[in-house]
């Protein structure tokens, strides 16, 4: 059977296990018709032009896992950043693992998405903002129907959350393939500042297919500082849907690591609903082998004096292929606005190959809007200046790959992450390096 | 310490130099004039393990043994240092850090540990009080937005930190005013012992009365077409190639 078949067929089933008279199942019923209707996507929509799904769809995936597998502390401690104290919400095959997880209702909501859902005391913030801001494709649409577990966290106002938030999914290959549908919620109230890390990681090499969608409100004046690290098995695909709705004067960050996986997907939107606010989207690519990562990004513009910043690297070897296609839409009222994009590429072998594919759409005339996009080599003679100082090739080519990615890692808040990433890109290329850059 | 036995190389099939013999003893300070085109930097960058360049013939010898199947850095490990004529900018590496992974990656080839960072640092401190560096620029990125004279001065400045046992030093004059030239001259003079050796390429007298050579050559076509003492540079000063052209041609 098809795997959109499967799917379709099995949500009679999976209205066993919720409450079918919630207002949220309302949604899911409007959700799976929108997918039964638009399937998933294919490289004749533009969006997804230069990514197929063929070679991810073709696996006979569980639907549902069986029961969750234990896995102790000590044996997935290195997928933690766990230099620092922080709140966890494991989840283990999709299903919410209490051992590993640290929540926390003191003062603020760290729980779950299956306690949100089903519970009356969260029920206020789930009409007002469950699926408000998720995108109504074929692929969230799915996610949304599925959707029953995942990170909850609410954050009510004036509160600085000392502690950064962990979100890990692990999934351990008790099922020869699997599907798995994380659904997060994160509503950040005025002036209070959250920082959140998201991570998937496979523990096996069987294939896992994740599609995750993720809706954050950042409410007046608040700041979100957020940081996805993909550095999936290459036997693993991720594709995450991220919606961001803005209110005035509010600062949201996001940070997309990306170094692992077969095929990782990010659709990142950025609604501007307010005035005097910026949104900041980051990211570094280093991939190989036959790796595929495709960042589509949106910022809405919507009204004035407000600024988006994005910077994306990309280093692509073997013959991996990379997309990026960052649209940044300029409302007519939204003047004063100041958007600035930048993606940089380095392609180290004839076989890989990058997409770029800045969009602007500008509607207002008083605006200062600019992008850029390159691709190219790595500096030869700035190799040979390096070798000829007592630097090795591969130390030479890692310090001038840290040197090209610095920004961005400059810009990420929380030194213990900065470390773990420049570890992550350190043991990727090879080398264990003695500086800091 | 270095011998160069007619050496010929290429790059992209075009033969530029043909035939070089040169040796340099530790102690001794070697000059290479000549004009624009001679193979001049050709020769340094030979010298230093440029995978450019092809060697169709010829040996060199550093310390009796052929350097020639070894890497740039190889080469960097064994005492090798090239001074560029155009240091390249690297942008988001620190001038400090870059020094540290170089040294740090030297001991490591000769089975040292890495430098105590206070070594480092006292080091560091001393070597740009030398070439009179602010210490501020050495958080500054590689060489980017440095002016031609802090470039070149940062050269010199890495030759302290590295001690090199061989320096090369391609037009290191070009781009200095009198002020940075007495600098890096100094240093240069300062870190000369009975030890190591150093090789000045340069077009003009101006740097040789600062670095006294032993011995200077004229490179011209690819070959050394003259060796003498530093006298040689004065009369090159004085009566230009013209006539090194008409004795070769004759």
């Amino acid at each position: 059977m098809e795997l959109k078949d499967k799917l379709v067929s099995s949500f009679m089933a999976f209205e066993n296990t919720v409450d079918v008279d919630s207002p949220v199942h309302d949604v899911r019923n409007e959700a799976i018709k929108i997918f039964e209707d638009k399937g998933f996507p294919s490289k004749r929509d533009e969006a997804w032009k230069y990514t197929s799904l063929n070679s991810v769809l073709k696996h006979d995936y569980s639907v549902f896992p069986k029961q969750e597998k234990a896995i102790e502390y000590s044996d997935v401690k290195k997928y933690f950043i766990h230099d620092i104290d922080s709140y966890k919400i494991i989840f283990i095959d999709g299903k919410y693992c209490s051992h590993l997880s640290q929540t926390t209702h003191d003062g603020i909501d760290v729980c779950l998405m299956s306690s949100a859902l089903s519970k009356p005391k969260y029920q206020l913030i789930i009409e007002n903002y469950f699926n408000k801001v998720a995108t109504k494709d074929g692929l969230s649409s799915l996610n949304t129907a599925f959707s029953k577990e995942g990170a909850y966290i609410h954050i009510p106002k004036n509160k600085l959350v000392a502690k950064p938030i962990q979100i890990v999914h692990f999934s351990t290959g008790n099922e020869s393939a699997l599907m798995l549908q994380p659904r997060n919620l994160i509503v950040v109230d005025e002036n209070s500042h959250v920082q959140i890390i998201e991570r998937h990681q496979s523990l096996t090499d069987n294939p896992v297919l994740t599609n995750s969608v993720t809706e954050i409100f950042a409410n007046k004046r608040a700041i979100v500082d957020y940081y996805k690290i993909q550095n999936d098995k290459e036997s693993a695909s991720l594709i995450d849907s991220t919606s961001v709705n803005q209110k005035r004067e509010s600062h949201v960050s996001m940070h997309t690591f990306t170094f692992g996986g077969k095929l990782t997907r990010n659709n990142l939107n950025f609604y501007q609903n307010g005035e005097r606010m910026d949104s900041t989207l980051n990211g570094v690519t280093i991939i190989g082998n036959k790796q595929h990562v495709d960042h589509n990004t949106l910022v809405h513009h919507i009204e004035p004096n407000c600024e988006s910043h994005q910077d994306y690297k990309g280093i692509f070897a073997d013959q991996s292929t990379g997309v990026f296609n960052g649209k940044v839409l300029v409302n007519k009222e939204a003047q004063k606005t100041n958007a600035f994009q930048s993606n940089n590429n380095i392609l180290l072998s004839d076989k890989a190959s990058i997409n770029s594919k800045p969009q602007l759409e500008i509607f207002a005339d008083d605006v200062k809007c600019s992008h850029g996009c390159t691709i190219g080599q790595l500096d030869e003679s700035a190799m040979f200046y390096m070798r000829s100082r007592g630097i090795p090739e591969k130390e030479a080519k890692a310090l001038l790959m840290f040197a090209f990615s610095n920004n961005v890692l400059d810009s990420v808040k929380i030194p213990e992450i900065k470390q773990r990433i420049t570890k992550i890109i350190a043991n990727k290329l090879g080398v264990n390096i003695g500086f800091d850059l | 310490m270095l011998e160069i036995k007619d050496l010929h190389a290429s790059v992209d099939g075009k033969e530029i130099l043909r035939g070089i013999n040169l040796e340099v003893k530790a102690g001794e300070v070697h000059a290479i004039m000549g004009p624009n085109g001679s193979g001049k930097s050709t020769l340094a960058s030979v010298i230093a393990g440029k995978e450019e360049y092809e060697v169709e013939k010829g040996q060199i010898l550093l310390d009796g043994q052929d350097i020639e199947e070894l890497a740039a850095e190889e080469r960097a490990h064994k005492g090798v240092f090239l001074s560029f004529q155009y240091p390249v900018e690297i942008p988001g590496v620190s001038v400090t850090n870059f020094i540290k992974t170089a040294i740090n990656e030297t001991r490591k080839a000769k089975g040292l540990e890495d430098m105590p960072a206070k070594d480092m640092l006292k080091m560091i401190r001393e070597k740009a009080e030398l070439l009179e560096i602010d210490r501020k620029f050495l958080s500054r990125s590689l060489n980017e937005g440095f002016s031609g004279g802090e470039k070149k001065r940062n050269e010199i400045f890495q030759m302290a930190m590295l001690e090199p046992k061989l320096a090369i030093l391609d037009e290191t004059d070009s781009g200095l005013d009198i002020d940075a030239l007495r600098i890096v001259a100094n240093g240069v003079n300062k870190l000369k012992s009975k030890d190591n050796a150093v090789i000045v390429i340069t077009h003009y007298q101006r740097l040789l009365d600062h670095i006294v050579p032993d011995f200077v050559h004229v490179l011209y076509n690819g070959r050394i077409v003259k060796s003498g003492t530093k006298e040689l540079a004065h009369e090159l000063e004085e009566k230009g190639y013209d006539w090194i052209k008409e004795e070769v041609g004759a």
